[in-house]
C-alpha cells in the first residue's frame, strides 16, 4: 500500500502521481480527497482525487510543486512511498440527475473536476465543461476532461490557447443562452467566489469546493473550519464541498494567508537540506 | 511505624521549574525504588479496601502496594495488570486524586497514599512483566476502532483471551488522545511506544492511516471485513468553539489543533519539522481542564512571556487535576478567574475582550456554583489565543451509521454492557461518555471485552 507507481509530469511545476492505495480506490467517490505526509517530518496535506481504479487498486493525484510539502512529494520517485496517505475524505458530491450541469476547472481545479463530470454525465446529466489556466503550457489534462464533457469549453487569461479570457466570461456568456441546472467550481479562491457572484442573480445552484489548511482531516482539530451561512462548518468532514452562495470567502481568505511566512521558511529549510 | 510518618506523603520529585520550562521532558521525575518502597511503607493495608472502589478498573491497590513494601516491584506490576493493562499512562495520567486516593482512609489523618506515583514506580521498575495469553488463538476475530486508552484496553483485554484483534486508527501514529492530545512533559512518547509495542506482541495487530467510516465503510467491518464484533472508540475529537466574533482571526487555536501541532505533529522542531505553529509572546488559553493546563504549558515552551488561563468560574471548581493546576503555577501561568470571552479584535496583535462573572450561591445540575455575568467587561492584550472549553463525540461513524443510536452530545448510546443499538457492535470510552479521562474510557472498554468475551462464546479468565 502506498507504492508510487507512476509519475508524469503534466506541465511545469505540476505531477501526477499514481500510487498503489487499494482501499482507498476501492472506497473512493466523486469529489473526495486524500491526506498525504511525504516523509515523518512533513506537513500532512489534503490533495483532491484525480482519479481512481478499482480493478488497480489504483488512485491519481495531481498537484503543483508550490511549498516545502509538495516539493517534497515531488521529490519521491516511482517506486518509493509516502510515509502517510489516508483517505477517502470528506463528503462525496451527491451523484443524481440533476439536468444541465456546468462543470468549472481553474488550473489546479481541474483534476478533481474530471471525476466530478466523469460521475455526473454517467448519472445522466448534460454536462459542459469549462476549463481554464493562466496560459496554455499549464491547462492540464484537457484530452480526458472533454472525455467525459458533452461540451467542452476553453479559455486562458492570456489568449495563448482556446478563447482569451477568465472562465466568468464563459460561463456569463452560458448563464444567457442556457438554462443551467447545476454549477460546480474549483480552482482558486477568487475565481470560486467570482463564479459564486455570478450564478447568485440567477438563483442557479452552485457548488464549489474549498482548499482551507487541514491537520488531522477527520474532523478532530478545526483548523479548516469556514463559515457558511454564518455557521462554522469544518471542510474536513462536512465538506470539502458547499454551496457557494453561503460560503464567507473573506474569511477563507485570510485564514489561508495565516503561515505565509512560516510556509517560506519551511521550503528554504528544506531547500537547504537538499 | 511513626505516626508522624503515616502523616506525610513521600515527595514525588520533579524537575526544577527554571529548567523543565525550556524542554519538553517529563516534569514528574516519579519516585526513585527506596522512595516507593518508603511511600508503599505508609499504607495500612486496610482489610476493607475503599481505594479500590475509588479505582474505576478495580486494581487491587494494598495488594499490589504491598509487594512493591516488600521490593518486588515486578509482582507489584503483574498485580496491576491483572486488572489495568496501561499501569505505565494511568500512573502518570491518571486524576488519582479525584478516585482511588480520594477514598484512602490516610487522607483522614494527613495525606492519602501516592497511589499515582506507586502504580508508575511499578511501571518504571517492574520490568517487561509478561503476558500470560490464555492458550491458542480462537478463532474469532474483533475490530477495534481508534487507538486510544478505550481501544488500547478492549484490545489488549481481548487479545488475552486469544481472540484475534485488529486496532484501526486514522492518524499516522498510533495511540489517539495519548499522542496527539497529552504533552510528553506528561506522558513521554517513550512510554506509549512500549505500550503499543507490548499489544503488538501480544497479537494485536494496529493500522494507522484507515479512516473506518471512509476507508472501510463502517457497515463493511461486520460483513465484507468478517469481524465478529466491533468495538468503536473514537473519541471525543470534534472541538467546541466558543462562537464569538473574532474566533477564526489567524492565531486563534482549538487546543486540539494547537496540541496536535506540537505532540503529533512536532511543530515545537520547526522548520526541521515542516508543520508550523504561531509562538506568541502572550497567549491566553481560555478553559479550566487539563487540556486547558497543558495548552497553557506548551505555550510557555514554545517561548512565551505571559500566558493566561482564563476561566469562568474559580479555581476551586476547576476541571484539571489538583497537580497540573500547581504545576502551571509553578511555571508562572497567571490563572484570572471568573471571565468568559466575549470577542476577539485585531490581528496580529489582539485584544481578547471579557465580559467579568460572579459566582452565586445557587448551584446547578453539577453541583457546583452557578455563574453568572456582570456588566463589566475586561480586555487582554495577546497574541495567541487557545480555545480548551471541551470536545464533542467525533462524529463520523454516527452520521455515516444511522442504525446507531445517539445521544444529545451526538454520543453513541450504549447499554450496561456498553452494547450499541446495533446486533455486534459495542462502543466505549469518550465516543460513548463525552470528554471524561483516560481511567474512565478503559473502564468501559473493559466492560465491553467482558461483554464481547460472552458474546463471542470465550471464557474469560478474570
Amino acid at each position: 500500500m502506498g507504492k508510487i507507481i507512476r509519475k508524469e509530469p503534466l506541465a511545469e511545476g505540476v505531477v501526477l502521481l499514481e500510487i498503489e492505495a487499494e482501499r482507498v480506490a476501492r472506497s473512493a467517490q466523486v469529489g473526495q480527497f486524500v491526506v498525504l505526509m511525504p516523509y515523518e517530518t512533513s506537513e500532512r496535506i489534503p490533495i483532491s482525487l484525480h482519479n481512481w481504479d478499482r480493478n488497480k487498486g489504483t488512485i491519481e493525484i495531481v498537484f503543483q510543486v508550490v511549498g516545502r510539502t509538495t516539493s517534497e512529494l515531488a521529490s519521491l520517485e516511482v517506486g518509493e512511498e509516502p510515509y502517510a496517505l489516508l483517505g477517502p475524505l470528506g463528503k462525496p458530491l451527491e451523484i443524481k440527475r440533476y439536468g444541465l450541469v456546468v462543470c468549472i476547472g481553474g488550473g489546479l481545479g481541474i483534476p478533481p473536476i474530471y471525476n466530478i463530470a466523469r460521475g455526473l454525465r454517467e448519472a445522466g446529466n448534460e454536462v459542459i465543461s469549462i476549463i481554464g489556466a493562466r496560459t496554455a503550457s499549464l491547462l492540464i489534462l484537457q484530452d480526458r476532461t472533454k472525455s467525459v464533457s458533452d461540451r467542452f469549453l476553453v479559455c486562458t487569461d492570456d489568449g495563448s490557447y482556446g478563447e482569451k479570457g477568465f472562465v466568468t466570461g464563459v460561463l456569463s456568456r452560458l448563464l444567457k443562452s442556457e438554462r443551467i441546472d447545476l454549477v460546480i467550481a474549483i480552482g482558486p479562491v477568487p475565481m470560486m467566489e467570482a463564479v459564486a457572484n455570478l450564478t447568485r442573480p440567477f438563483g442557479i445552484k452552485t457548488i464549489v469546493s474549498l482548499n482551507p489548511l487541514m491537520l488531522d482531516a477527520t474532523g478532530m482539530c478545526g483548523v479548516c473550519r469556514v463559515k457558511v451561512g454564518g455557521e462554522t462548518k469544518f471542510a474536513c468532514v462536512d465538506g470539502p464541498k458547499f454551496d457557494a452562495h453561503q460560503v464567507d470567502f473573506a474569511d477563507l481568505k485570510r485564514r489561508l494567508a495565516m503561515y505565509k511566512e512560516e510556509e517560506r521558511r519551511a521550503l528554504e529549510e528544506w531547500k537547504a537540506r537538499i | 511505624m511513626e505516626g508522624k510518618d503515616i502523616e506525610k506523603r513521600t515527595p514525588i520529585p520533579e524537575r526544577p521549574v527554571g529548567e523543565r520550562v525550556k524542554d519538553f521532558e517529563e516534569v514528574s521525575l516519579g519516585y526513585s525504588k527506596e522512595e516507593a518502597i518508603k511511600e508503599a511503607k505508609r499504607c495500612l493495608g486496610c482489610s476493607r479496601p475503599l481505594c479500590v472502589e475509588g479505582c474505576p478498573v478495580g486494581v487491587e491497590i494494598p495488594a499490589f502496594i504491598e509487594r512493591i513494601k516488600e521490593g518486588d516491584f515486578k509482582g507489584a506490576l503483574l498485580k496491576i495488570k491483572e486488572k489495568n493493562l496501561l499501569p505505565s499512562i494511568c500512573g502518570r495520567v491518571c486524576p488519582s486524586e479525584y478516585q482511588c486516593e480520594s477514598k484512602c482512609v490516610l487522607g483522614r489523618l494527613g495525606a492519602p497514599i501516592s497511589i499515582g506515583a506507586l502504580e508508575r514506580a511499578a511501571s518504571d521498575y517492574g520490568g517487561e512483566a509478561e503476558e500470560e495469553s490464555n492458550g491458542p488463538p480462537k478463532p474469532k476475530r474483533v475490530a477495534v476502532i481508534g487507538s486510544g486508552p478505550a481501544g488500547l484496553t478492549c484490545a489488549a483485554e481481548l487479545a488475552r483471551d486469544g481472540v484475534e484483534v485488529f486496532v484501526f486508527e486514522a492518524l499516522h501514529q498510533l495511540g489517539g488522545v495519548l499522542r496527539y492530545g497529552i504533552p510528553s512533559f506528561r506522558l513521554p512518547r517513550a512510554v506509549i511506544d512500549r505500550q503499543i509495542q507490548r499489544l503488538k506482541d501480544m497479537g494485536v495487530r494496529m493500522e494507522g492511516n484507515v479512516l473506518v467510516g471512509r476507508t472501510i465503510p463502517f457497515s463493511d467491518l461486520r460483513t465484507k471485513e468478517g469481524f465478529d464484533a466491533v468495538f468503536i472508540a473514537t473519541g471525543a475529537g470534534l472541538p467546541q468553539l466558543l462562537g464569538i466574533k473574532g474566533e477564526n482571526l489567524e492565531g486563534v487555536y482549538s487546543a486540539n489543533e494547537f496540541l496536535t501541532r506540537v505532540n503529533l505533529m512536532r511543530a515545537d522542531l520547526f522548520p526541521q519539522y515542516g508543520t508550523p505553529i504561531k509562538r506568541g509572546k502572550r497567549v491566553a488559553v481560555i478553559g479550566g481542564g487539563n487540556v486547558a493546563m497543558d495548552s497553557a504549558r506548551v505555550a510557555l515552551r514554545l517561548g512565551a512571556d505571559e500566558v493566561y488561563i482564563a476561566y469562568r468560574r474559580t479555581e476551586e471548581e476547576m476541571p484539571a487535576r489538583r497537580v497540573e493546576i500547581e504545576h502551571a503555577k509553578e511555571e508562572g501561568i497567571r490563572f484570572l478567574y471568573l471571565l468568559s470571552p466575549l470577542e476577539i479584535r485585531g490581528n496580529e496583535e489582539k485584544e481578547l475582550i471579557c465580559r467579568k462573572m460572579r459566582l452565586s450561591d445557587e448551584l446547578d445540575e453539577s453541583g457546583r456554583r452557578k455563574v453568572f455575568p456582570t456588566e463589566e467587561t475586561i480586555s487582554l492584550l495577546v497574541d495567541v489565543v487557545v480555545v480548551a472549553i471541551g470536545q464533542r463525540p467525533n462524529p463520523l461513524i454516527p452520521s455515516l451509521e444511522p442504525r446507531l443510536a445517539r445521544g444529545r452530545e451526538g454520543e453513541i448510546l450504549v447499554d450496561e454492557e456498553m452494547r450499541t443499538s446495533l446486533e455486534g457492535v459495542w462502543a466505549g470510552g469518550d465516543i460513548a461518555s463525552g470528554a471524561a479521562t483516560v481511567i474512565l474510557a478503559m473502564g468501559m472498554a473493559k466492560k465491553a471485552a467482558q461483554s464481547i468475551k460472552k458474546y463471542l462464546g470465550i471464557s474469560s479468565r478474570r
